[in-house]
């Protein structure tokens, strides 16, 4: 197994308290796997991304285990952990193409980065024009200032950064929001490619756009509310939702082909819960259209049928 | 009721403003009284600042907008405000559209002020409240708020709201879906298409072409400034013409079917060389051709079939076609 | 008390903000200092009264000058003096700079660039060179005529500051949202944008307050300040002139300039610490 989590819950200390923003995440990813994370703003999907490689200095972490390939990751210690990053876990962050130094030509940038990492620039050249010329990037790139190329290409410029030591994790944090649709294709399919050539093992892609996921991921996992909800193949998740919220989630997204006038789609009545002090049991349970007294106790993270796995309890009990 | 004929706008950048941006190239379009035109077009195809000269916020640099006959660039003062009356705009980012020190409900009485100082309270405060409730919201949950305390969609909602507190006719609606949740959007979206059924018109400007398909009769599709084509939504979507627009179809990530792999995959970055004339689009065109005259002149609207209008060259026959039926 | 103060949030930092504590109370200390200092003392300034340079006695609390004046009454008066500087002065500057910021930054366009000249045409003017000219003309000068000069030409900084706030501010949505209610743009400027502005403009007076006193003690010190009233900078010029450094006179010219030091010093502090306290992402947690 390439990824396991256990238990993972991580707080961010506000003024007024502790904001649970993830609660309990137990999960794993098998090696080769691409992993959609998607789920409404608020609920936990940035949260879980980003703790995998601890970057936010404001998280709080209280309990649970991560292990890579074996090895438990310590992501409760920003020191240690930095042995890990951008070797075994990389992560492209949401506005990583808005983050390059503008004053700083990009040879001269990477340069810089990997001299922080301890790696040699020079011996990694030739594998960095490998790697611009599989994601159709010209050398020339080296040479200019982030200013002067596409949305597309930073974006394309910033995955075979992250990717350069071929990370057996890769967390991309919306990737794709900010970019053209043909841009936002090549993006998708360069990260199925990178995976394909085994310079990543497994990904998880955080959006809020299923549909590039249907597209390029293996399995979606939905979260809502700072718990998992749902994970399963995106097939399933797509056209055979268990989970309340996944099914009403997936209904309300407008499709190509699909009219109001002929088919008034319909959205989810209410807001989430606010992560302060959000409620006891199933979060989903007062938007909920079949929830019963059973829902006032957590609904656990079941595998319901092979790979397919599911925390309702309406569920469970039609399924066990 | 609303109509642009070969609107444009240049800007002038670089150092002394030497250079001429053109932002928008002579583009026309119309649209009629309880219709959903959809402006569909990635970044920089111009169809923000359509929007925005469309409700006066930037001036035209050539061509005319004129609404219910009326040119609106001509209007100043008080004709301006009449204007106001009728045709509004909502826009993307729900947070930056209200003031974050005031209440939410400031953006009601800013329209009191402006457009009717003499309402007594208790009549205006029905007012505001009908309002409220014909877009979907609760009036005691919302009213009184700051802006923080709301989500995204009830923000957007109350803009719409605002709207009709006035005899708006045309709503101008500019990627007002985008920074919302997955389950609000749809929420808006119907409140758009139940309020054109009351006669309201939209111009919808995204770049999101399954919103486009689900609220829109009529879609235009933009690229750098240009329409390239244009016309019943259901034609555009189901039978492109356009290069562009067929490469769009085939790009945008739907839930029905996977990415088409036969599809010929077009260069992101040009391979044909930049023009000074010439189509806009030939830089990325598999189909563009020396012959078709591509690299001389941008090519005309020629309506194809009834509702369906393009911009290429790769068409000439059919009009000539429809013409011989005609 | 917690609870109330988690709700404002504003004053709950301000209250735990070590630099906004320290500045404002040695602020109000000398501002107390200046309304109440009169009533200590009941000898006028400008009298002749004692004994010539004694040293700070019961009597003569700072001592007295080389003509016998009491140093301490100078230096109450002198208080009152610099602080009605740096309000009048600082002040103008500060109108002046919001006026010219707003519609420079509002307008944009051709407006913006004339505007922009005219900052920058006062800003390089040589402040002192016009001062020498002016006071060859005026024999008499009080502490308004000072401040005027001083407000007139300390805007520019601050102009351009304003300018460029109000330029992000400008194109925020509810800016637009405004026009499109038909709101005029002068309106729009002052119930709009200046409202976001208003811990940024106070900051501004601040500046220019502090800024007004020390170019006020600056030009006092090298004898281009008023004729007919005494402040901080004058004495200690009139303690270098006299001779008060080589004699050891150090009661003459130390307090003043302990007391300017102080005053712009805190000022200054109390800025900084205002700005941690309205920015959010400058506080320390």
């Amino acid at each position: 197994m390439s990824l396991q989590v256990e238990n993972l819950r991580v707080y961010y200390q506000t003024l007024h308290g502790d904001v649970k923003a993830l609660d309990g995440a137990t999960f794993a990813l098998a090696d080769g796997e691409i992993m959609g994370l998607a789920g409404e703003s608020g609920c936990g999907k940035t949260t879980l991304g980003y703790s995998l490689i601890r970057l936010n200095a404001r998280m709080r972490y209280v309990e649970g285990h991560v292990r890579l390939d074996g090895s438990e990751l310590p992501i409760w210690d920003s020191e240690k952990m930095n042995d890990f990053r951008f070797k075994e876990v990389s992560i492209v962050p949401q506005y990583a193409m808005s983050a390059m130094n503008p004053t700083r030509k990009i040879g001269k940038m990477i340069s810089e980065l990997l001299s922080s990492r301890k790696v040699s620039y020079k011996t990694t050249r030739p594998e960095l024009k490998r790697r611009l010329d599989l994601v159709g990037l010209s050398h020339d790139v080296l040479d200019m200032y982030p200013i002067e190329l596409s949305g597309g290409m930073k974006q394309r410029m910033v995955m075979v950064l992250s990717t350069l030591l071929d990370p057996s994790l890769l967390i991309a944090d919306e990737i794709t929001s900010a970019l053209d649709v043909s841009s936002q294709k090549a993006v998708a399919e360069m990260l199925v490619e990178f995976r394909n050539r085994e310079i990543v093992k497994s990904m998880i892609v955080i959006t809020h756009d299923i549909s590039i996921l249907y597209q390029i991921a293996d399995t979606i996992m939905i979260m809502y509310a700072g718990q998992l909800a749902e994970k399963a193949p995106t097939d399933t998740i797509i056209h055979n939702a268990w989970h309340p919220y996944t099914k009403l989630l997936i209904s309300s997204l407008p499709k190509v082909g699909v009219k109001y006038s002929e088919n008034k789609l319909e959205g989810i009545p209410g807001k989430p819960p606010m992560l302060l002090n959000p409620p006891k049991g199933c979060r989903f349970r007062d938007r909920c259209e079949v929830a019963f007294e059973k829902c006032l106790e957590e609904p656990p993270f079941l595998e319901l049928e092979k790979d397919h796995y599911v925390a309702c309890w309406r569920v469970s009990d039609q399924y066990a | 009721m609303l109509k642009l004929e070969n609107l444009s706008k240049i800007y002038h950048v670089g150092t002394f403003g030497g250079t001429e941006l053109l932002a928008v190239n002579e583009v026309s379009f119309q649209v009629g009284e309880g219709e959903v035109v959809s402006l569909i077009g990635e970044s920089g195809s111009g169809k923000s600042t359509i929007g925005k000269m469309i409700l006066r916020l930037i001036s035209k640099s050539a061509g005319s907008i004129t609404f219910n006959g009326v040119d609106v660039s001509s209007l100043h003062g008080s004709q301006l405000k009449e204007y106001y009356r009728k045709v509004q705009g909502v826009f993307q980012d729900p947070f930056s559209s209200y003031n974050p020190i005031f209440k939410a409900d400031r953006v009601f009485k800013l329209i009191r002020d402006e457009f009717f100082p003499g309402t007594n309270d208790v009549e205006w405060i029905a007012k505001v409240r009908d309002s409220v409730e014909d877009v979907g919201l609760n009036p005691d949950h919302v009213l009184q708020k700051y802006p923080h305390q709301l989500s995204g969609g009830q923000l957007q909602r109350l803009l719409i709201a605002r709207a009709l507190l006035l005899d708006v006719e045309l709503l101008v609606a500019d990627e007002i879906i985008s920074m919302l949740d997955a389950s609000t959007r749809i929420d808006v979206l119907n409140l758009l298409a139940d309020l054109t059924s009351q006669g309201l018109s939209i111009l919808f400007i995204t770049h999101d072409l399954s919103l486009g398909y689900y609220i829109s009769q009529k879609a235009v599709i933009l690229y750098r400034g240009c329409v390239a084509e244009m016309g019943a939504t259901e034609k555009i979507y189901n039978r492109p013409l356009h290069p562009y627009t067929k490469m769009l179809m085939a790009s945008v990530p739907r839930l029905d079917r996977k990415w088409d792999e036969k599809v010929v995959e077009i260069a992101l970055e040009g391979k044909n060389a930049e023009l000074e004339d010439g189509c806009v689009f030939y830089h990325r065109c598999p189909a563009a051709d020396a012959a078709m005259g591509c690299a001389e002149r941008m090519p005309p609207l020629i309506e194809t079939e009834p509702n369906h209008f393009v911009a290429c060259f790769c068409y000439q026959e059919e009009q000539a076609a429809v013409k011989d039926i005609s | 008390m917690i609870t109330f103060l988690k709700k404002n949030e504003i004053l709950y930092f301000a209250i735990r903000n070590n630099k906004l504590k320290i500045g404002l109370s040695v602020l109000i200390f000398f501002i107390l200092l200046t309304l109440v200092g009169p009533l200590l003392t009941d000898y006028s300034p400008m009298e002749y009264i004692g004994p010539p340079s004694a040293p700070p006695s019961s009597e003569y609390w700072f001592g007295t000058t080389t003509f016998g004046q009491d140093v301490f009454s100078q230096f109450i008066h002198g208080l009152k003096a610099s602080f009605l500087v740096g309000i009048i002065g600082g002040g103008i500057g500060t109108l002046l700079g919001v006026l010219v910021g707003f519609v420079a930054g509002y307008r944009g366009g051709m407006i913006d660039e004339i505007l922009n000249m005219v900052t920058n045409i006062v800003l390089v003017i040589p402040t002192l060179a016009v001062l020498l000219i002016i006071v060859a003309y005026l024999e008499v000068r009080g502490i308004f005529a000072e401040s005027v000069f001083i407000g007139l030409t300390s805007w520019p900084w601050a102009a351009r500051a304003i300018r460029a706030q109000t330029f992000s501010l400008r194109s925020r949505d509810f800016v637009d949202l405004a026009r499109l209610t038909g709101m005029k743009p002068l309106k729009i400027i002052f119930s709009e944008i200046a409202p976001n502005m208003m811990s940024y403009l106070l900051l501004v007076f601040i500046l220019q307050f502090g800024g007004a006193i020390l170019v006020a003690a600056t030009l006092d010190f090298i004898g281009l300040g008023p004729t007919n009233a005494m402040s901080l900078g004058l004495m200690m010029n009139n303690a270098v002139l006299w001779g008060a450094l080589l004699l050891g006179f150090w009661w003459w010219f130390i307090p003043p300039g302990i007391a300017i030091t102080a005053i712009v010093g805190s000022l200054y502090i109390t800025n900084v610490g205002l700005d941690e306290v309205f920015n959010p992402k400058l506080r320390e947690m």
